[in-house]
């Protein structure tokens, strides 16, 4: 298994709060990886960090064997261009157009003329089914429709990693099958290297070759789809079934419930 | 006293950032130039433009305005012919640059910090940033460029409008003499003194207002409430900075007398 | 086709600032590139400008003549020189005529009024009018009125 990105012993802190305590994971190659966990572990984080957009406190992300905590800012913006990103809220540019928000990275970082970028928007559009919607402002657009816009913009220059922030959340099941279909084809065609951050279990089971499991700033589980299926983890059981109780409890910490209640300290 | 301390420290630290952040968005050249003069003339239009017409209509009023106040206090000494003389150096030294400055900062100025804010909101600025597209300077650079070139315009055309206006109140319709109307004008109005340093004025408040409004939309919290309070804090802060530093240039420009 | 209105209202919005530019220079604060092209100067000293500016006008009969162009200090006789531009169409002002400072209201702009002589020669270029009025400070006025009114 040929690791593309391996994060070492990482830590980060959020004004004192520990969002990662010394983790360590790796993300092979050429294969979906899907990074889960609950609400608020800092899964959107991480691919910041992976991307260099933030720097971990402490320990290392290496991407194509590039230290990105310590790459110069030049080196950063260059390991970008082989990294796509799809934003949550797709992130499209709102004062450009579908076709423009497409070729944007096209114009900045190749030496292409006007009729071949054309073309390779084009290609890319077709690829998400958005060909029609080029001229559209992104204000115009449904939210799955904006999120297959900004995957064609992800992958306009071909990247070797793209990475995925919460594809699915707030999709109906139309454009979260349209969307589960793209990620998949995507990766087999062009053997790009996924990353998937995402609490949605089963779309994101059905289409991961890799599973890390997030769970209170640690990694609790790695392994392949079926391996977490199988766990016996408590922690893992009550995340895929969705159990309102368990060991990540129900209630907030409080003091005593009775003892409030007759307002005794 | 520590808490004083800290606090002088944190503004201190703030200035600097955005010293920092001033700095690195104007001194990262762009890459392709016939791209950075369309971003650049786009901004032109939603800064200035979209700011004409409000700056128009406030400059005919504040002349006319002027223009009543002075004939109603120079004619109890029989001089109204320098109404003229009163409406120019008025709106070209002072209310000129100091009106448009504030109607900016709450015309472009809120505009520029509430789209800023909403593009950092919608992850559009970390979206830039992961294209390896450098925000400042494909985001805050133009807008920054646009909105102190737009100023001194607009403070200009302020000033004319307000004087034709303050001419049309107080000649065709309180009966001053035309003639003695633009001669008492031009004999105290100099162009180095009063209309150059109205021109400077409204430069150095233009950087200012500028900077913050980008600044605070750079730096809001990505939420509405963010949004809203780096808003509030664009008009607030502009504007006081607006008046502060009138009144050095003021003293700068025209105090040793 | 959106970029090109854009365009063409910035570049109104241009032309306009230019326009009000030039409106305050030429129009507002008189600035004029032939100023002293055509005209020709002559001098004239007073004991007192009191409140005469660069740029006051002269007038003839009320009628604007031409402008001061410099007052200075004329150390040799302790008094102050003032050396003005004339209308080269108005060329036929007697030498012998006088000048005076006036005021327009009682607290208006000073400005120099030229009273027409008899003589036959005319005013050339460097010339001087000898016969000069000086301005009416209202304090020597007010003090010269309560000693006559002491006196009596």
């Amino acid at each position: 298994m040929e690791v593309y990105v391996d994060v070492k012993n990482l830590s980060f802190y959020r004004a004192d709060r520990a969002i990662y305590k010394d983790i360590t994971l790796q993300i092979p190659k050429g294969k979906i990886t899907a990074v889960m966990g609950p609400s608020g572990v800092g899964k959107t984080t991480l691919l910041r960090l992976i991307g260099g957009q933030i720097a971990p406190h402490s320990g290392s992300v290496t991407v194509a064997g590039l230290d990105m905590s310590r790459a110069s800012r030049k080196e950063l913006f260059d390991a970008r261009r082989k990294m796509g990103m799809l934003f949550q809220s797709g992130a499209l540019f709102s004062d450009m157009s579908v076709f423009e928000n497409v070729a944007l990275p096209l114009q900045e970082h190749t030496e292409f003329d006007d009729v071949m970028i054309r073309d390779i928007v084009l290609m890319k559009l077709q690829s998400v089914g958005l060909r029609g919607a080029a001229h559209l402002m992104p204000a115009e657009l449904s939210g799955g429709m904006a999120r297959r816009a900004a995957l064609a913009r992800a992958i306009a220059l071909d990247p070797d990693l793209v990475m995925y922030d919460e594809p699915f959340a707030g999709q109906d099941p139309i454009s979260k099958g349209v969307l589960v279909e793209l990620i998949k084809r995507l990766n087999h065609a062009a053997n790009i290297t996924s990353v998937l951050v995402s609490h949605d279990v089963e779309d994101s089971l059905s289409i991961a070759d890799h599973v890390c499991l997030l769970s209170d700033g640690r990694v609790i589980l790695s392994g392949t789809a079926d391996e977490i299926r199988q766990s016996k983890d408590p922690r893992v059981v009550q995340f895929l079934q969705g159990h309102a109780d368990g060991p990540v409890g129900f209630h907030y910490p409080a003091q005593d419930y009775d003892k409030q209640l007759l307002g005794m300290n | 006293m520590k808490t004083l301390y800290s606090a002088i420290y944190r503004h201190i630290e703030t200035v600097g950032q955005a010293g920092v952040f001033l700095f690195q968005a104007i001194c990262r050249l762009p890459v392709r130039y016939d791209e950075a003069l369309k971003l650049y003339f786009r901004q032109i239009y939603s800064v200035g433009v979209l700011s004409l017409i409000i700056i128009i209509v406030s400059g005919a009023f504040i002349g006319m305005v002027l223009a009543l106040q002075g004939y109603s206090i120079l004619t109890r000494y029989g001089s109204e012919s320098a109404v003229g003389q009163l409406l120019s150096l008025t709106l070209l030294r002072e209310l000129g640059p100091v009106v448009t400055g504030l109607l900016f900062a709450g015309r472009a100025g809120s505009a520029l910090t509430a789209e800023i804010g909403l593009m950092k909101t919608t992850e559009q600025l970390s979206s830039y940033e992961m294209m390896g597209i450098d925000p400042l300077r494909r985001v805050v650079a133009p807008r920054f460029l646009a909105g102190v070139t737009c100023m001194p315009i607009l403070a200009v055309i302020f000033s004319a409008v307000g004087i034709w206006a303050g001419m049309l109140v107080s000649v065709h319709w309180l009966g001053v003499y035309e003639g003695s109307f633009w001669s008492s004008m031009q004999q105290s109005v100099y162009f180095d003194t009063d209309v150059m340093n109205g021109v400077i004025k409204s430069l150095v408040f233009a950087v200012a207002v500028v900077w913050i409004a980008v600044y605070q939309g750079y730096i809001c919290q990505p939420t509405s409430e963010g949004i809203g309070r780096a808003t509030t804090r664009t008009v607030v802060l502009g504007s006081l900075a607006i008046l502060g530093l009138d009144f050095l240039l003021t003293a700068a420009m025209f105090g040793d007398f | 086709m959106k970029d090109a209105k854009a365009n063409l209202l910035v570049g109104l919005f241009m032309l306009l600032g230019l326009a009000a530019f030039i409106y305050l220079a030429m129009q507002v604060s008189g600035l004029a590139f032939d100023e002293k092209s055509d005209g020709y100067t002559i001098q004239a000293h007073f004991d007192d400008i009191g409140g005469l500016t660069d740029r006051a006008k002269v007038t003839i009969a009320g009628v604007t003549v031409g402008q001061v162009q410099s007052i200075e200090y004329d150390k040799e006789f302790f008094m102050a020189k003032v050396t003005m531009s004339i209308d080269s169409t108005v060329d036929n002002i007697p030498t012998d005529s006088s000048l005076a400072i006036l005021t327009s209201g009682l607290i208006g702009e000073k400005y120099l009024g030229i009273s027409i002589g008899a003589e036959e020669d005319v005013l050339k270029d460097g010339d001087e009018i000898y016969d000069t009025q000086s301005a009416l400070v209202l304090e020597n006025l007010i003090g010269q009125f309560l000693m006559s009114a002491g006196g009596e």
